[in-house]
């Protein structure tokens, strides 16, 4: 299967004086964008008025649906981009990300080393609108290169100005295309797609859960930051009885511990039914701060396999709920008690 | 062993173990009756520091007599024990210090945090000798008392990146400016120079006029800790080749930090020479431009004199290997070695660098011998007519 090599960009002006100047500055953006090297080195640029040509892509300044939809298996609306970006951002540890559409919303897969697996969850009530043609729509996707294209308008500098997404997919073989807009400007981006591969599996399912911490994130934000980094491994030990909830390093110059006492009011939900101590590698788990710095509270499960799941609660922009998730497995030369 | 430090102490404590940082690799960790000390040196050890906690500074101060030990600890296990100065103080409530003998050779620093957050560190120690520095405050003949303002702000006009910087004193007044060490630099280098009157010092004694050099990065530890602790800076010197001392304390604890300084040339003409005395203070009052003329044209002007140069440029290496300066440690006074290439006295000191001062530039003057005397004596005339009344 193979589809364009390279990206489209398609950009064009607003109408009147004033559109014209912040599409030039929004064309010097995009052209530091692209010289980021992110984007493919190749790309078609179209500018073109806004007059409502033929010639000129669809604009997508409506969320209603336009003419010519109808070949779309998958088409999604935001107001604000953002909304996408950001938890996109907390699973960014890899190139590539699995895409997967189904009725209930979005859901963006990363993995590492079949060791790691984040997954992000954008339900459809998130989005302004969401139509989605089949009951499963996947697709393979370079999650830098998506990232890049969500923001190429950069930060928003003028509060209350954002950059709307839509975003639209043929089905197998087909890029994914991105219409953002902002302040009248429109950018088309065209990403091509490949293969889905087959997530992992981890095989978590509540019924094992052994044990289970719900803590606000700010204090585990805090104890994240300080963990010291020569220790191959972090240590969660979970327990009934005293220490409760306890994250230990052992490096260079000695070990570590952060306990949290069960009833703290950092501690939201205390279930632990047998006391439970995992090593995990630190270099798996690190890319899980990105989530917890953007979460309000963080979900902590092991399984009796050791297999740890944390579940991060995100507010978006305007305040509706996102989830990232974590699953790691327990590093081999782990003893469980 | 069991100490504990509650409130702002332990925010005190966290300062303290960074100024540290600034000096040595290693902690030197040693309970003693009257309080706990903590130690450091530098590699070359001519920078040694040491802060002394009373048993008044901790909450609770418990040390087992029967079993005193003395024991370091690298540098960075220690400071990430209290990573984020910022927010220590807002979220750490106790900090505990333990060691029992089932420990064997792991101390445990233990913090009691808001929400019920306990953090503790297991860190690995080796036993070691006492590290102890050989000083004496009392018999300084010069010393001086500062707010820590003064310094730090004295400090700023420096780069960052200086190694040395030389103090000389008068009666009345303190010169620092930045040591250059060769000759062939002193032409390249910028040249910085600041004076201070006695009164801007809460405390001014000097009974040795004289003028020390030290390295400067070594202080800046201490300046942070002075400054946010809001504690008066005490210096105590003597000649050069002697230790520089600089030292805070209050009623709770004592920290003093001790600087080997260079050590002059003692086959030098120079030091047959009485002090040159500083340019007389009609200049400094009102008269700026007198003040400058009075210090590019004489060689004795101030602190700026060849007294203060000639150890300079001769062979000894830039800090921390200076073998000029004298150890402060008793078992390395032998290995003082003695400076044996002879400052040429027949050349004139270039003075180019002198005229940079304050940005004038005057044309060099011509190769004047060392009777810099009798110059003086028209510089006072000039003066004399420039003064205003």
């Amino acid at each position: 299967m193979v589809t364009e090599n390279k990206p489209v960009l398609v950009l064009s002006g607003g109408q009147g004086e004033a559109n014209r100047t912040d599409s030039f500055k929004w064309l010097l953006k995009t052209i530091t964008a692209l010289s980021r090297g992110s984007l493919s080195t190749e790309c078609s640029l179209f500018l073109c008025e806004t007059s409502l040509s033929a010639q000129c892509p669809k604009m997508p300044l409506s969320t209603h649906s336009q003419p010519g939809d109808e070949h779309y298996v998958l088409v999604a609306t935001l107001d604000n981009v953002r909304n996408l970006s950001n938890i996109l951002k907390a699973i960014t540890f890899k190139d590539h990300a699995i895409f997967n559409a189904t009725q209930n919303g979005l859901k963006v897969t990363v993995e590492d080393s079949k060791c790691l697996q984040a997954n992000a969850f954008i339900q459809a009530d998130i989005f302004q609108e969401f139509v989605i043609k089949e009951d499963s729509v996947g697709f393979q996707i370079n999650l830098t290169v998506l990232l890049d294209c969500l923001t190429i308008f950069g930060g928003s500098t003028v509060p209350g100005v954002t950059t709307a997404l839509r975003m639209c997919y043929s089905g197998y073989g087909f890029p994914l295309t991105l219409f953002l807009e902002e302040g009248g400007v429109v950018t088309v981006c065209k990403i091509n797609t490949q293969e889905p591969e087959e997530p992992i599996d981890f095989d978590f399912c509540s019924t094992n859960v052994t044990n289970k911490v719900i803590l606000q994130s700010d204090s585990l934000r805090e104890a994240f930051s300080e963990l010291d980094m020569t220790s191959e491994v972090l240590q969660i030990t979970m327990s009934p009885s005293q220490p409760f909830f306890r994250l230990s390093t052992f490096g260079n110059s000695g070990n570590a511990h952060y306990d949290y006492p069960k009833d703290s009011d950092m501690m939201e939900l205390f279930q632990c039914t047998k006391t439970q101590t995992n090593r995990y590698k630190m270099s798996l788990l690190k890319p899980s701060t990105k989530a917890l710095a953007l979460s309000c509270k963080v979900s902590v499960r092991t399984d009796s396999r050791g297999f740890l799941s944390l579940q991060y609660l995100v507010r978006n922009d305007d305040g509706q709920i996102c989830f990232v998730e974590y699953f790691c497995s327990p590093d081999e030369e782990v003893d469980e008690e | 062993m069991d100490y504990v430090a509650t409130g702002s102490n332990v925010k005190v404590l966290a300062k303290a173990i960074h100024s540290l940082s600034r000096i040595g690799e290693e902690l030197y960790f040693e309970p003693l009756d009257d309080g706990l000390a903590l130690r450091t040196v530098n590699s070359s050890r001519s920078a040694f520091a040491c802060f002394h906690l009373s048993p008044l500074f901790f909450q609770r101060f418990h040390t087992s007599p029967a079993h005193r030990f003395r024991c370091k600890m690298p540098m960075k296990s220690v400071q990430a024990v209290f990573k984020s100065l910022a927010s220590l103080e807002k979220t750490v409530e106790k900090c505990r210090i333990e060691w029992k003998p089932a420990d064997k050779s792991q101390l445990t620093f233990t913090l009691h945090c808001k929400h019920g957050l306990l953090k503790t560190h297991n860190l690995s120690f080796q036993d070691c000798e006492s590290l102890q520095a050989v000083f004496d405050k009392e018999h300084c003949p010069n010393v001086l008392r500062a707010q820590p303002r003064l310094l730090v702000d004295t400090v700023l006009h420096f780069p960052p990146s200086l190694e040395e910087v030389t103090v000389s004193v008068s009666g009345e007044r303190m010169w620092l400016k930045n040591h250059v060490e060769d000759e062939s630099d002193q032409s390249k280098a910028m040249m910085t120079e600041l004076c201070l009157s006695s009164e801007e010092f809460d405390h001014f004694v000097v009974s040795l006029q004289t003028s020390i050099t030290f390295c400067l990065k070594e202080l800046r530890g201490l300046l942070v800790f002075a400054e946010s602790t809001g504690l008066p800076i005490s210096v105590y010197f003597d000649e050069p080749g002697r230790p520089v001392v600089l030292s805070v304390s209050d009623s709770v604890l004592e920290a003093n930090f001790v600087l080997a300084t260079l050590s002059e040339d003692s086959h030098h003409n120079n030091t047959k020479r009485a002090p040159t005395p500083p340019p007389p203070d009609d200049f400094m009052c009102d008269d700026m431009d007198s003040y400058l003329i009075a210090m590019e044209t004489s060689e004795i002007a101030g602190p700026s004199t060849e007294i203060n140069q000639p150890s300079c440029s001769t062979r000894a290496p830039t800090m921390p290997n200076l073998p000029n300066h004298r150890s402060l440690f008793d078992n390395d006074q032998e290995e003082q070695q003695e400076e044996e290439e002879e400052y040429d006295l027949e050349r004139p000191p270039n003075k180019k660098f002198r005229s940079l001062f304050f940005g004038s530039v005057l044309p060099t003057p011509s190769q004047v011998s060392n009777q810099t005397l009798q110059s003086q004596d028209v510089l006072a005339s000039d003066s004399e007519d420039e003064k205003s009344s």
